[in-house]
């Protein structure tokens, strides 16, 4: 093994280096060091080496290369994912596809946009702007998180229920397979023939191929956007009227919910106006025509006090509407402000077993000693409890795994997942075992060998190999630590 | 409950047997697509049949969760009838042959009625499902909340899989609230000129739910809240199309006269803004991202396959067998299609995925 390893090295390095523009491969620790994790900071390893193609046909080549030489390959994007999906192997050629950054083509008729994989989310929407059209999903890290990482995880932002996930937004992309194929999934019109081959590499997390193109469907702008600000003297009270908003046939384009651990924590970091009194808040945004916003306005005021709201106030100016959003998109850093360190959950709930879940986890939280944030994407039932805890005292760290294991575990007692949006990774690949069975994962593993044959493509992520499933881990951000994108708003 | 499961273990030993005798299973949902039954590229003649009606029934709904659970043999004229009671629909809006048309189906053909380019396609909708595969495994992929990325996306692959890869069981789907206003308006306009108010009506935001254009008329559904349809009624002028309802069932039943014929029907996908092909009876809906042309040659098809292939899109023979439609794909993306077949089915159980 390790004089095979010995004997391809410098090959595949030489033939590497001949495929890549001069500055297009990283060797040297130093000038590896920037990729050796992704946005889940503690988990860090330093790649066999860095490529960074500027072209389709140099990525292929790349891919070609290490297909040869058996070699695995870590695919990366800006490396903002939260669940490390992205973090290198030191056995594996870390895939950054960062430099196929060109925008193709904006067609503004048939709506839909033609983009490298390495463009960012937000640059889609800035470049079409200009035809009143923008790319919908937003995930926190738009400004600086690629098109081609949004496929690989499915991202999702806060306008998912409305305008769904990456998988609805994406026509067709080009993928280039781990022997250098490259395929069109998907279609510039509505469908393709046969198995649904886009879904499935939506979300594959860099198992099954390299997105080398990406064709994404844009949306008119709606012409405005208002939010309701409502205070609740319960959690419960809070949650009921999400579903009521629901039944009264309402689907807003944002509704989220925060406790009042999460307003406290935010109100001293940036002032939103939140009514810190109260048990649990809500925002609902309604947006699209002045006369459509009017109307669901109005009917959403109504339901809010029928459910019990103590206070409902309505943005006023889009001044106002971006501080009332401020807090909410800010409630990682400012739990970050009042705890030493904190770990970030990704479960998903049906909303109806929302009162249940905050009351167990309010009921852990004093059984493990730590405090708990919740902040929740409620119009879609995806819960991010944020354990508070402090790494230097003896036994926090593990309490606070214990604390959200238990989280995830309910979350899939109730019916629902361990991850909503942030991706399996190598984070919560031990959860996946109590998610599926293991037949559903044997699928899985099949599936990926339809692909990938020897198993090159991000090996080890995602998908738990049957002897793996034993136990739990998570995400921890500490705030000693420097974190990768620690300006970005994370919600 | 018992009974059910007892359903489902007789379709898994009919499988498990069915792949110890090297035979071959046919899912059979309502029989409202007999041209999914392979039945050339089967052999079907000697197929055990495995019938989904017995596995029918709602079995969660809860609107304020905007999800419903349901058996795979559920016909979605069913489904719809209970939504609309609690005044939800399948945005999707599918085909459902007069009650004849089965969820699991609905899946496997990828079948989405005119909303579709406005609301999403059926395979948008799908949160979940159980599915018995060729090992007579019963496996659950996706999950009945709306945010869901652990494990790859089974559920929605199967979409378009035409009982290939196994039995649908259950299904869980997104559910939507029924528009509070609707109403139809009709144009007279060639097929360049719909083309062209189909994408810039929908690109300047007006509330629209289908699109079709046929016999040289425009229907535009607008849809929504009461005052955004009236605003759109107001700026974009048009003829009252009385009976609405009526004549958006009858095109999303295949009933109108257009689709008298669909043995000598092309269907073409393509980007919505591609220039209609001239010198074909056609039909364009979807916002110009479906075209039915009227090819009853086979000269008159190659044309259409050129140009369609030109225009980067998809040409099916409408009604032609699954392995048919799949000969449109490029070799490599066929080549997957069987390597990923192989692992749901190994032993051949269901149908082929290429042609004998």
């Amino acid at each position: 093994m390790l004089l095979g390893t010995l004997m391809k090295l410098p090959s595949l390095l030489e033939t590497l280096a001949a495929i890549l523009p001069a500055d297009g491969l990283k060797t040297t620790p130093e000038a590896m060091r920037p990729y050796e994790c992704d946005g889940l900071s503690m988990y860090r390893a330093l790649p066999k080496c860095v490529a960074l193609p500027e072209t389709e046909d140099e990525l292929v080549a790349v891919l070609k290369a290490c297909h040869a030489a058996r070699v695995p390959v870590v695919t990366r994007g800006a490396g903002t994912g939260l669940s490390g999906g992205a973090m290198p192997d030191p056995e594996a050629v870390l895939l950054s596809t960062a430099r196929l950054m060109r925008i193709i083509e904006i067609d503004a008729d048939a709506c839909l946009a033609r983009v490298q994989p390495g463009v960012r989310n937000l640059a889609i929407s800035e470049a079409a702007a200009a035809h009143g059209l923008y790319y919908a999903p937003d995930p926190s890290s738009q400004i600086a998180c690629t098109i081609g990482g949004n496929v690989a995880e499915n991202s999702g932002g806060v306008h998912c229920l409305k305008y769904g996930l990456t998988v609805h937004n994406v026509r067709a992309v080009r993928v280039a397979l781990i022997d250098g194929s490259v395929v069109t999934l998907g279609c510039e019109g509505l469908d393709a023939p046969g198995y649904d081959l886009l879904a499935l590499m939506t979300g594959s997390e860099g198992l099954l191929g390299v997105v080398t193109e990406v064709t994404v469907k844009l949306t008119p702008k709606p012409r405005l956007a208002q939010v309701a600000l409502a205070s609740f003297p319960t959690v419960e009270a809070a949650g009921a009227a999400v579903g009521r908003i629901i039944a009264a046939g309402i689907v807003p384009a944002g509704l989220e919910m925060m406790d009042r651990i999460a307003t406290r924590a935010v109100e001293d970091f940036v002032h939103a106006g939140y009514d810190c009194e109260a048990a649990a808040i809500l925002l609902c945004e309604s947006d699209g025509t002045p006369e459509e916003v009017a109307d669901e306005m109005a009917r959403v005021e109504a339901v809010l006090r029928e459910a019990g709201a103590s206070d409902v106030r309505l943005s006023t100016s889009e001044a106002e509407r971006l501080r009332y959003w401020s807090g909410r998109k800010n409630a990682f850093p400012a739990t970050g402000r009042i705890s030493p360190d904190y770990y970030c959950m990704d479960g998903t709930i049906p909303r109806k077993e929302l009162p249940r879940v905050l009351k167990a986890i309010e009921a852990m939280s004093e059984k493990y000693g730590l405090r708990c944030a919740n902040v929740f994407h409620a119009g879609d039932g995806n819960l991010h409890p944020l354990i508070m805890f402090d790494a230097n005292r003896p036994g926090e760290l593990e309490r606070a795994e214990a604390f959200g294991a238990e989280i995830l575990e309910l979350c899939v007692e109730v019916g629902g997942t361990i991850t909503g949006e942030h991706g399996v990774g190598i984070e919560k690949i031990n959860q996946m075992c109590v998610q599926f069975s293991p037949k559903e994962l044997t699928r899985m593993h099949e599936i990926k060998r339809a692909f990938d044959e020897h198993g090159l493509l991000n090996p080890g992520k995602a998908v738990p190999t049957l002897h793996r499933c034993a136990e739990h881990g998570r995400m921890r951000v500490s705030q000693g630590k420097p974190m990768p994108f620690a300006e970005l708003e994370r919600f | 409950m018992t009974a059910y499961l007892d359903r489902l273990e007789t379709i898994q030993s009919t499988i498990k047997a069915a792949a110890a005798r090297g035979r071959r299973c046919q899912i059979v949902g309502g029989g409202s697509k007999p041209w999914l039954a392979h039945a050339s590229a089967a052999g079907s003649t000697e197929a055990e049949v495995l019938a989904t009606k017995a596995l029918s029934g709602v079995v969660e709904y809860e609107p304020t969760e905007l999800v419903i659970v349901v058996r795979g043999g559920t016909p979605v004229g069913e489904i719809e009838r209970v939504m609309r009671e609690a005044g939800q629909m399948l945005a999707f809006e599918p085909p459902t042959a007069d009650g004849r048309a089965t969820i699991g189906g609905t899946l496997a053909s990828a079948a989405s009625g005119p909303r579709r380019a406005y609301a999403g396609a059926v395979r948008d909708f799908v949160l979940g499902i159980e599915l018995i595969d060729g090992k007579g495994d019963r496996l659950r992929f996706g999950g009945k909340v709306m945010k869901n990325v652990a494990g790859f996306d089974l559920s929605r692959l199967v979409c378009g899989s035409a009982g290939t890869l196994g039995v649908i069981t259950e299904v869980a789907l997104k559910c939507l609230p029924l528009p509070k206003a609707t109403e139809t308006r009709v144009y007279e306009l060639d097929a360049a000129a719909a083309l062209r108010a189909m994408n810039r009506w929908y690109a300047e935001a007006d509330p629209i739910s289908a699109t079709t254009w046929v016999d040289g008329r425009l229907y535009v559904r607008f849809a929504g809240a009461e005052p955004a349809v009236r605003a759109a009624r107001e700026r974009r002028g048009g003829e009252l199309l009385a009976d609405a309802d009526r004549w958006w069932a009858d095109w999303r039943e295949q009933r109108h006269p257009f689709f008298a014929l669909p043995e000598q029907l092309m269907r073409m996908s393509c980007r919505a803004t591609v220039e209609s092909l001239e010198g074909f009876n056609q039909a364009i809906e979807w916002g110009g991202a479906l075209r039915w042309l009227h090819a009853a040659t086979e000269e008159d098809r190659a044309r259409v396959r050129y140009w369609t292939h030109r225009a980067k899109g998809y040409a099916t023979r409408w009604h032609a067998p699954f392995v048919e439609t799949l000969n449109e794909l490029s070799p490599e993306v066929r080549a997957l299609t069987a390597r990923l077949k192989a692992q749901f089915d190994p032993y051949g159980v269901f149908p082929a995925v290429v042609s004998s």
